[in-house]
């Protein structure tokens, strides 16, 4: 991989939607190298080799149980890999700590909502931001204005949010008390409380009702183009995945099965193999009678 | 017992629920906000009881320190004995699961009464230290009492003041988060380690203040005082009965169950002495009681925690 280092402006981006010219030759954001994560004899994710350029969204497919949750949890460091190395924007990061990852500008969804059951929704978005002033122990009693206006803009960017994502009016609910779907968004909700450079998305669509995805998806793709956040995103549902995604990663069984545009992963007939060898799960049915109808359209027109 | 003996004996209740109070919010920051496991709540007691005493007591032939400093300064030191010794213990378990915190504190606990009664050059062994100085201790009796009654509360007073001030602010709600979902919280940022061991240290020094309020009320201490059963066992009663991550709540829990604990203590006494013996099983008994009713009718206590939901300003 040659060519110019990636420059980050962290700062900025607050301000400025910034126009980068993405499609200028850099060097690889995230740059995964034959990661392998076993549980026991069991290898989840097996010798997975990738790089995700900035500025794209990458889509991660795959039928379930092909790896994918596990490898956001390697990738986010809630896992140490069994073998392999991580590179993530110039720097080696495979050892370092989950909330390190984050402050270097990683942050990860979770498939099955991690909220702060006992914390407000407000409180769920405010804990999120990097660096608060107020969470320094001593901070509140020496430097008490500071902390407050911090937590002043804080509370504002926490309320865009909510507003963003339709959950103005549960704000001072517990946020245990929330459906599976306003979780959901809540989890999406929290990455956009930071100035990530990469937002890796477990299924942000499941369980989110229609209108709102299209919101969604438009949301994405305003982050990834005017703020140059960078996406994994992982979803069963592939339209999304074909409206957003280039380009696209099957994986099967813990390996990288193909990596390319939409159109040429879902002609492959791996992918195909690999979905229909286990047709068991609902899930993977709709996702393959997805596919089909996608042909048909296309077909058609 | 006559109007002033009874007067003197709430005196005395009231500075001992103080101490219990402090106890509990200490166990609070720990517990209550940060979800720690500390089963050796006496130690981190015994430990401010008897350095707060070693500072400040006389001298006696044979031992050492003994140093006759200022009241002040052996609360000062009651509080950075314990944070010390709770920082090893935190570094060592706080990264492994939550039970691994409880082992090693029931065992540090132990740990230490064992020392502080065979040990005869610092602590005296089972003799203890006597001739500990007690601020106001120049009054006349009941003056110097009411006068220690208002320092105890005073003390508590600040520490609440200070850990609500705290818990409000967004370091609160950072510990609350990493209770919450240790896991998640890491994804946002947040050195749940690091910051375990914060909470986990501030707890003990605020249990080792506590030991300290005791040592200088009672102007002497053995051993015998930082039994497991009567410290740890009592104040996580208190806590959870009165609502463990709410302030209010543990000051709450620790009057009502010292008023129970005591005042069943009155009654038994007046027992025949062959029951009286197995009444205190009973009150042991009464106690677990009160605790199963209340977490089967308010499972978060009697002062929940609530949520910490700041008027925007
Ligand atoms: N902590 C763990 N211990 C043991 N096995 C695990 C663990 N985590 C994941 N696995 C296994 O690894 C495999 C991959 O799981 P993973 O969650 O990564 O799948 P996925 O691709 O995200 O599937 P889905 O689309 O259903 O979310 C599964 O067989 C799962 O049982
Ligand atoms: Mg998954």
């Amino acid at each position: 991989m040659s060519g110019k280092p990636h420059s980050h402006r962290c700062c900025a981006r607050d301000n400025i939607a910034p126009v980068v010219a993405k499609r200028e030759r850099t060097m690889a954001l995230l740059e995964l190298e034959n990661l392998v994560m076993a549980f026991g004899g069991f290898r989840a994710v097996d010798g997975v080799s990738l790089k995700v350029e900035p500025g794209t969204i990458t889509g991660l497919i795959g039928p379930n149980g092909a790896g994918k949750t596990t490898l956001f949890n390697v990738i986010a460091g809630a896992y140490q890999p069994t073998a392999g190395r991580i590179r993530f924007d110039g720097e080696e990061i495979t050892r370092l700590r989950t909330d390190e990852r984050f402050h270097r500008g990683l942050v990860r969804t979770f498939q099955i909502p991690h909220e702060f059951p006992r914390l407000t929704v407000l409180e769920n978005l405010m804990v999120v931001p990097p660096k608060q002033p107020g969470e320094q122990l001593w901070a509140n009693w020496f430097t008490p204005g500071e902390v407050a206006r911090t937590e002043a803009e804080v509370r504002q960017k926490a309320i865009d949010v909510l507003a963003f994502l339709e959950l103005t009016h549960v704000m001072n609910e517990r946020a245990g008390n929330l459906s599976g779907g306003q979780k959901k968004l809540l989890e999406l909700g929290r990455t956009m409380m930071t100035n990530a450079k990469l937002v890796l998305l477990d299924e942000p669509a499941a369980g989110v009702n229609r209108t709102l995805l299209r919101k969604l998806e438009e949301k994405i793709q305003i982050l990834n183009r005017e703020w140059n956040y960078t996406f994994i995103l992982i979803e069963h549902d592939m339209e999304m995945i074909e409206k957003l995604c280039d380009p696209v990663i099957c994986m099967a069984e813990g390996k990288v099965l193909i990596e390319g545009d939409f159109a040429t992963v879902r002609n492959d007939p791996r992918v195909l193999e690999a979905y229909l060898g286990e047709t068991v799960h609902p899930e993977v049915e709709a996702a393959i009678a997805e596919i089909e109808e996608l042909e048909i359209e296309e077909g058609n027109a | 017992m006559d109007t002033l003996g009874l007067l003197n004996y709430a005196i005395f209740m009231g500075v001992l629920i103080g101490i219990y109070a402090l106890l509990s919010l200490g166990l609070n920051v720990q517990w209550g906000y940060a979800g720690l496991f500390n089963a050796g709540v006496a130690g981190f007691f015994a430990v401010g009881a008897y350095l707060s005493a070693l500072f400040t007591a006389p001298p006696v032939p044979d031992r050492i320190m003994g140093w006759e400093l200022p009241t002040g300064v052996g609360w000062f030191a009651a509080m950075a004995a314990a944070a010390l010794i709770a920082w090893p213990i935190g570094k060592v378990t706080l990264r492994f699961r939550s039970d691994y915190l409880a082992i090693a504190t029931i065992g540090v606990a132990e740990i230490i009464r064992l020392v502080l009664r065979t040990e005869d050059l610092l602590s005296g062994g089972v003799r203890g230290i006597t001739g500990i100085p007690r601020p106001f201790g120049d009054l006349p009796y009941e003056w110097s009492q009411l006068a220690y009654l208002g320092l105890t509360w005073g003390m508590v007073v600040v520490i609440y003041w200070a850990l609500e001030r705290q818990l409000a602010a967004p370091w609160g709600r950072m510990m609350r988060a990493i209770r919450e979902n240790e896991l998640a919280a890491a994804a946002m940022g947040k050195n749940v380690e690091a910051r375990r061991l914060e909470a986990f240290i501030l707890g003990a020094a605020i249990m080792g203040l506590a030991g300290a309020v005791y040592v200088h009320f009672m102007r002497a201490i053995t051993p015998e005082a930082i039994d497991p059963m009567m410290v740890t066992f009592l104040v996580w009663i208190m806590l959870i009965l009165g609502g463990s991550g709410n302030n209010r709540g543990a000051i709450l829990g620790a009057v009502i169950i010292w008023v129970i604990w005591s005042s069943s203590e009155l009654l038994t006494d007046r027992l025949p002495a062959e029951i009286a013996t197995q009444a205190k099983y009973i009150r042991v008994f009464v106690i677990g009681l009160m605790l199963q009713l209340v977490l089967r009718w308010r499972p978060e206590g009697l002062l929940p925690e609530g949520t910490h939901v700041r008027r925007s300003s």
